[in-house]
């Protein structure tokens, strides 16, 4: 009986053996397949080509509020972008234009923004009813001075599209 | 045709016609010493790179690409940083100790090139205990990395120093074992002795399986005993912040890491020595033309190149395996690696007693 046992034992832990070297050869062919494989690396390098660079269409880089040629934008200062920022990064100023019918109307004095808080979630972005902001696919943002990092989105002077409410 | 050799004797010749017997020891000590000293600077810079480039491309990345053509010259750009950095000692440390242990890391990697067989008749000091000498003053390495802990007056260095000791102490045994298979085999502790031993085939050919078996129990037992992943207990740099030298900065940290690497060099260029026939050519039983074309090959270039391969084994291992646990490394060594070279020695003996081998 005891010899029996004895028997088992030297199986299993022969067992055990040939099952880690087998083990450990499995992790070493992956390995070894990836060393000789170059074309598997994933690393994306620094964007050096400016020229040819494409980026993908749904990059987020920075939060930009577009104008068109008159300097007009489409925020009508609603601040559903402020209360959906996670961090507090969007605060919206707001003022009253009189309209020339003698009304007032709720307005964006400034849209401020600071980069240096964005974690570049996009939740303002589909917060906006009006498709005022988006992102846009700028990427080095580093500075020398933090407050160059707090911005104003509207351009000085600028004012809300005709149409949009 | 030039070799290591000729340019050795033409030296030797040139300085004892010009000086005295004595001069000629001294200036030939000081010609040995400055060459083993750029022998580890050069190591340091090419080891560091080809770990980092091996690393990068087992792990699917591109490793380090914008110092000189394809990165190749970032470790001389991370030499000079570490060069310029200042080396701190904290105020809590044993200031002697503290800066004693990186140099007696480096002495011991120095000591063990003494005897190892670069080339053919190209060797610092062929002492007739070679082996001896090797596994007896690669011991004293535990001694700087316990120096190193113990001094810098911080749990997490102690913690490390202590387990690199238990580590080093414990794997010891299999390798010493697995290196006397060999000894056994040849019936020599010389070193140039074992190599001529294997002029007609190295001994993991023709020792069968048991030279096979002594070879992987010599490769994991040096990979613990080096520091090296996937036995890097000491270091654990997730657990304990680098271990035993997280207190160092500057050179002389650069000092640790220059000793791991010469360590790994010289574990390499040992069992590259018993295993692979050391500066020895492969030659193929009676097949002349091959075995010629395979001697016009020159002897450093065979030494080293089975030294390189041994190392790229040794980084495979490490970016492929995980960290064991302390006493999951224990347990490997004291249940499996342990008994089995016990019997393999046992085998080997049979078999050089039988002439069973070639």
């Amino acid at each position: 009986m005891a010899f029996l046992k004895l028997i088992m034992f030297l199986k299993d832990y022969i067992k055990d053996v040939f099952g880690a070297i087998k083990s450990l050869a499995t992790g070493m062919k992956r390995t070894g397949y990836y060393f000789t494989h170059h074309k598997e690396i994933i690393t994306q390098q620094y964007p050096d080509n400016r020229e040819t660079l494409h980026l993908p269409e749904r990059f987020k880089g920075e939060v930009v509020m577009p104008h068109d040629e008159n300097n007009e934008h489409r925020c009508t200062g609603c601040t559903a972008c402020e209360l959906a920022c996670p961090n507090g990064t969007i605060k919206v100023v707001t003022k009253f234009d009189i309209t020339p019918d003698g009304k007032k109307k709720k307005a964006i004095d400034k849209l401020v923004y600071h980069l240096e808080l964005c974690t570049m979630c996009n939740l303002c972005i589909e917060a906006c009813p009006s498709d005022a902001i988006k992102m846009a696919q700028t990427f080095e943002h580093s500075v020398f001075d933090r407050a160059q990092l707090t911005k104003v989105l509207n351009k000085p002077g600028s004012k809300i599209m005709d149409g949009v409410e | 045709m030039w070799s290591f050799s000729k340019i050795a004797n033409i030296i030797h010749e040139w300085l004892s016609q010009t000086f005295n017997v004595t001069w000629t020891t001294i200036i030939e000590m000081v010609i040995a010493g400055v060459a083993v000293i750029s022998l580890f600077a050069v190591l340091g810079l090419v080891l560091v790179i080809m770990e980092r480039k091996v690393s990068a491309w087992m792990q699917i990345r591109l490793g380090p690409n914008r110092v000189g053509p394809k990165g190749l010259l970032q470790s001389l750009a991370d030499t000079l940083k570490l060069l310029v950095k200042e080396g701190m000692t904290p105020n809590g440390a044993d200031k002697f100790l503290f800066n004693l242990a990186p140099f007696i890391a480096m002495m011991v990697a120095m000591l063990l090139l003494a005897p190892i067989a670069f080339a053919k008749d190209f060797q610092l000091w062929d002492l007739n205990i070679g082996v001896l000498y090797v596994s007896a003053i690669s011991s004293i390495s535990v001694i700087s990395i316990l120096m190193a802990g113990w001094a810098s007056n911080n749990k997490y260095s102690l913690l490390g120093a202590m387990r690199s000791g238990a580590q080093i102490v414990s794997y010891e045994l299999s390798a010493g074992l697995s290196v006397l298979a060999i000894v056994v085999l040849t019936g020599s502790l010389q070193l140039s002795e074992i190599v001529n031993s294997q002029a007609n085939g190295w001994w993991i050919f023709k020792g069968h399986i048991p030279a096979i078996i002594a070879f992987i129990t010599f490769i994991i037992a040096v990979t613990a005993e080096t520091n090296r992943a996937p036995f890097d207990l000491a270091e654990a740099e997730s657990e304990l912040t680098a271990g035993f030298h997280t207190e160092y900065s500057g050179m002389k940290f650069a000092l640790f890491f220059l000793a791991e690497y010469a360590n790994v060099f010289i574990v390499c260029a040992i069992g590259a020595t018993l295993f692979l026939g050391g500066w020895m050519p492969f030659h193929i039983g009676n097949w002349n033309g091959f075995n010629n074309i395979m001697d016009w090959i020159p002897s450093s270039v065979w030494f080293f190149g089975k030294t390189f391969f041994l190392i790229f084994l040794i980084m495979w291992f490490r970016w492929t395996f995980p960290r064991l646990r302390i006493d999951q490394l224990l347990n490997l060594e004291w249940k499996y690696l342990l008994p089995i070279s016990m019997v393999n020695i046992l085998l080997v003996t049979a078999m050089a007693i039988l002439k069973w081998h070639f």
